[in-house]
């Protein structure tokens, strides 16, 4: 149903929205019987002239079952509810598929920045890309991303993703994302980091591999000329 | 002389009393008008979201400062110093004596004292405003290390007396608490046994022992807060060995609790006003206590749901999804009950009626949306979402605002004397659920297409500055104002009833429970004569009974009606 208002953009998009839609049947369709049968009720048992109102208590078994079997029907949804989430979790954020690259995410009061892997493909070398604002990913390619923070809380979210990680100041915290569609979309902060929480937007630029490539190529480029420059 | 001595009466009688029900006036009055600046805050930071940039009438310009500091002490003030003082100090000092039939509480000076310190707490905390650098804009989890250091929330003296309110609002109602829970368990009138307890009564009870077991883990945890803040300790820095997740757990541990404490008064108040309005008797009323004390239970180990993409181990969410989504068996079950009372009714309409009626229905909303986020797997992406604030209002408003004015409206005539007018009581019933819902179901969808929490503005946001979503925000603002314009409808009925409604009498809902027996209002010590309890409190419609009710404390030979019924 999210996929209605947000595009989903990732290997894993998918999973948490048909989760969502599961849970929107299943206690859609228990919330509808039970605005039923209590409006038909209000309706049904209003005040009558001379009618007084029946003695239940409740207490015995034969009248007892008309809660415990809703009660029971909530159970079994849970459980399906419970399985079904757990397995979405398990997915998106208990394992780790194998890395075709990896990105380090850093936030700070009040910005993003990222580092890339530069043409040799490997993080933490010498022609890493360092960029502020944007992060630049190659569609269908699986990424690790180190997120940590250099001072409070923040959330790494992209809502296309359907991907949310806090950051936390002294951990690095591992995750990943295998993008599935090529355009550039909103990176959030979804956790507050004080007043400029508001101004700390990012975007992610998906790319297909010939565009990430360019991009990877001219920011050397860039990086060369500023290094040679002084 | 004598002036002087007129005085010293008044202050004796109002600010100084130990009887419990000035000191549960004294806590309702607090609260409504703690919850009328918490209104206000709405409003103000509401305009702006709906109307970016914008002067807001009555305020001016909301910068994101004040805007974090609007958010943060709207959410404080509407859950510690509305929801809690009324509902649990209000209602359970108000109501404990008089519905367990004795004349106080038995620690009636710690009683005072209780909302002594919660007068304190609340002046400290609108303190907080007008200190340099301005009040607390941390959120009201207030998360370190954002709420630790001074650098990081630039509010050096605006978050610690934010946090000396709060732990002083704690210390105030475990006092009361302690004094709620003695009292029931020993001064209930001869002959009133465990299971002829009302419902409200047993749910305050819970509350407060919930309240009580969850709490001192966080009074523990503000206290190293505070150190870190103003000595530089570093129980939540990283840097020096500490974490900042443990204030999360020790936050939650109390904070998800918090939400039964409040959610607990709320449904008893209405469990009771169904049932004398639909002249039922509470169906199951067993299983009604059972719920509670599952949900009491369930409520500790359900905490870290809100913290399942904060960078705890991964592992640790698949158990907390289990207990939370599992806590909505109880709850269901307390609604099935109260769904299941109606059935074979005689149902009256009234205002506080209505106000109950309208909790089931609300409620269900905020209960059924709290799966989605208890449920691991969706919450990665509805976590600080506009989604949450809408499901946690669907909770809260039903619980704090609507289950209130169910209490307020149906034990008015008893607080008072006077019957509240029914006429402007149901124009402010409509005019104040219409909008309630106008504002909430666009946030769900607001939330649902990616609006993160606690954002000033969303114009730098390409995805979610558009069109279709603003118009959404700017709906839920004009429902904002709509709502807080009709609660002048209550107070303007709550005051004019007080000075000129009709008269009430004792019992004018033919209600069964103690409090109705006393006169209205009671005088100091509540009744001439101390009752004692024949039967349970709901038996409403009995069989072989001419009238459709049946005192707790008349005497079972006593079948002939009461000489002053009988006059009414």
């Amino acid at each position: 149903m999210i996929e209605w208002l947000v595009p989903q953009a990732s290997s894993y998009a998918a999973s948490i929205d048909n989760l969502i839609t599961l849970i929107t049947v299943l206690v859609g369709f228990w919330f509808l019987v039970a605005q039923g049968v209590f409006f038909y009720f209000i309706f049904k048992y209003r005040e009558k002239p001379g009618q007084k109102a029946q003695y239940i208590t409740g207490e015995k078994k034969e009248e007892k079952k008309w809660i415990s079997r809703p009660h029971n029907a909530v159970l079994v949804c849970d459980i399906v509810v419970i399985a079904m989430a757990i397995k979405v979790w398990v997915e998106v954020k208990q394992t780790m598929p194998p890395a075709d690259a990896k990105v380090n995410v850093i936030s700070q009061q009040w910005a993003w920045s990222f580092e890339h892997p530069g043409p040799d493909g490997k993080l933490g070398t010498e022609d890493d890309i360092r960029t502020g604002d944007e992060l630049h990913v190659e569609v269908g390619k699986t990424y690790h991303f180190n997120l940590v923070s250099r001072d409070v809380l923040h959330s790494f979210s992209i809502p296309v993703f359907r991907l949310k990680q806090d950051a936390v100041p002294g951990r690095i915290i591992q995750g990943w994302f295998k993008p599935t569609k090529t355009g550039s979309f909103d990176i959030q902060c979804a956790e507050i980091c004080g007043v400029g929480h508001g101004l700390m937007p990012g975007r992610i630029i998906i790319e297909s591999p010939a565009a990430h490539a360019a991009w990877v190529a001219e920011q050397s480029q860039k990086k060369l000329a500023s290094a040679k420059a002084p | 002389m004598s002036h002087a001595h007129h005085q010293e009466g008044w202050v004796k009688k109002y600010l100084w009393s130990t009887d419990h029900k000035i000191i549960g006036f004294q806590y309702l009055f607090t609260g409504m008008a703690m919850a009328l600046l918490g209104g206000f805050f709405a409003y103000a930071f509401r305009m702006q979201l709906g109307f970016p940039g914008k002067s807001v009438p009555g305020y001016g310009l909301v910068s994101p400062n004040e805007y974090n500091a609007l958010v943060t002490n709207h959410g404080t003030i509407m859950i510690f110093w509305f929801a809690m003082p009324v509902l649990i100090a209000a209602f359970g000092n108000f109501l404990i004596p008089l519905m367990i039939g004795c004349d106080d509480m038995v620690f009636p000076r710690l009683n005072r004292l209780s909302y002594q310190i919660f007068l304190l707490s609340a002046l400290i905390l609108i303190a907080s405003f007008f200190v340099p650098g301005g009040a607390f804009g941390g959120a009201w989890t207030a998360y370190p290390p954002l709420s630790a250091k001074h650098q990081y929330s630039l509010t050096p003296a605006g978050a610690t007396l934010w946090l000396l309110a709060v732990a002083l609002e704690f210390v105030a109602f475990l006092m009361g608490g302690i004094n709620f829970v003695t009292t029931v368990m020993n001064s209930r009138a001869p002959g009133m046994k465990w299971h002829q307890i009302p419902v409200v009564i047993w749910m305050i009870v819970v509350a407060s022992i919930v309240f009580m077991a969850s709490v001192g883990p966080l009074v523990a945890g503000a206290v190293m807060l505070l150190f870190d803040q103003q000595f530089g300790t570093g129980f939540y820095d990283p840097v020096r060995g500490g974490d900042p997740i443990l204030w999360q757990h020790l936050f939650w541990f109390f904070g998800h609790p918090e939400v039964y404490v409040v959610l607990l008064p709320a449904i008893g108040i209405v469990i009771d006003v169904i049932a004398v309005f639909a002249r039922k008797k509470v169906f199951a009323y067993k299983t009604v206590l059972y719920t509670a004390f599952a949900t009491g239970i369930l409520s500790f180990f359900v905490w870290a749901h809100h913290q399942f993409v904060a960078g705890i181990d991964p592992r640790m969410a698949n158990v907390f999804t289990a207990t939370t989504v599992l806590i909505s068996v109880p709850i269901a079950e307390m609604i099935f009950v109260t769904i299941a009372t109606l059935y074979g009714g005689s149902i009256r309409l009234t205002t506080p009626m209505l106000w109950a009626l309208a909790f089931v229905a609300e409620f269900l909303i905020g209960g059924v949306t709290g799966i989605y986020l208890g449920s691991s797997g969706s919450d990665i992406y509805f976590h600080d979402t506009y989604f949450v604030l809408a499901h946690f209002h669907y909770t809260f408003v039903p619980i704090a605002v609507i289950g209130s004015f169910a209490g307020v409206t149906y034990w008015f005539p008893k607080m008072f004397g006077k019957m509240l007018d029914e006429k402007l009581g149901k124009l402010h019933f409509w005019a104040t659920i219409i909008p309630f819902n106008f504002i909430f179901i666009p946030l769900f969808i607001t939330g649902a297409a990616g609006d993160h929490r606690r954002i000033h503005d969303y114009s730098r946001f390409p995805d979610l500055a558009r069109a279709d979503l603003q118009n959404l925000r700017a709906i839920a603002t004009v429902a904002t104002v709509c709502m807080l314009v009709a609660q002048v409808i209550f107070f303007f009925n709550f005051f004019k009833s007080m000075k000129s409604g009709k008269r009430a009498g004792n019992n004018p809902w033919n209600a069964n429970t103690l409090e109705w027996s006393a006169a209205s209002p009671p005088p100091h010590g509540n009744f001439e004569v101390l009752p004692t309890v024949y039967r349970g409190p709901y038996e409403y419609s009995a069989p072989g009974r001419e009238s459709d009710f049946w005192p707790q404390d008349e005497p079972p030979d006593g079948e002939a009606e009461p000489a002053q019924e009988a006059a009414e």
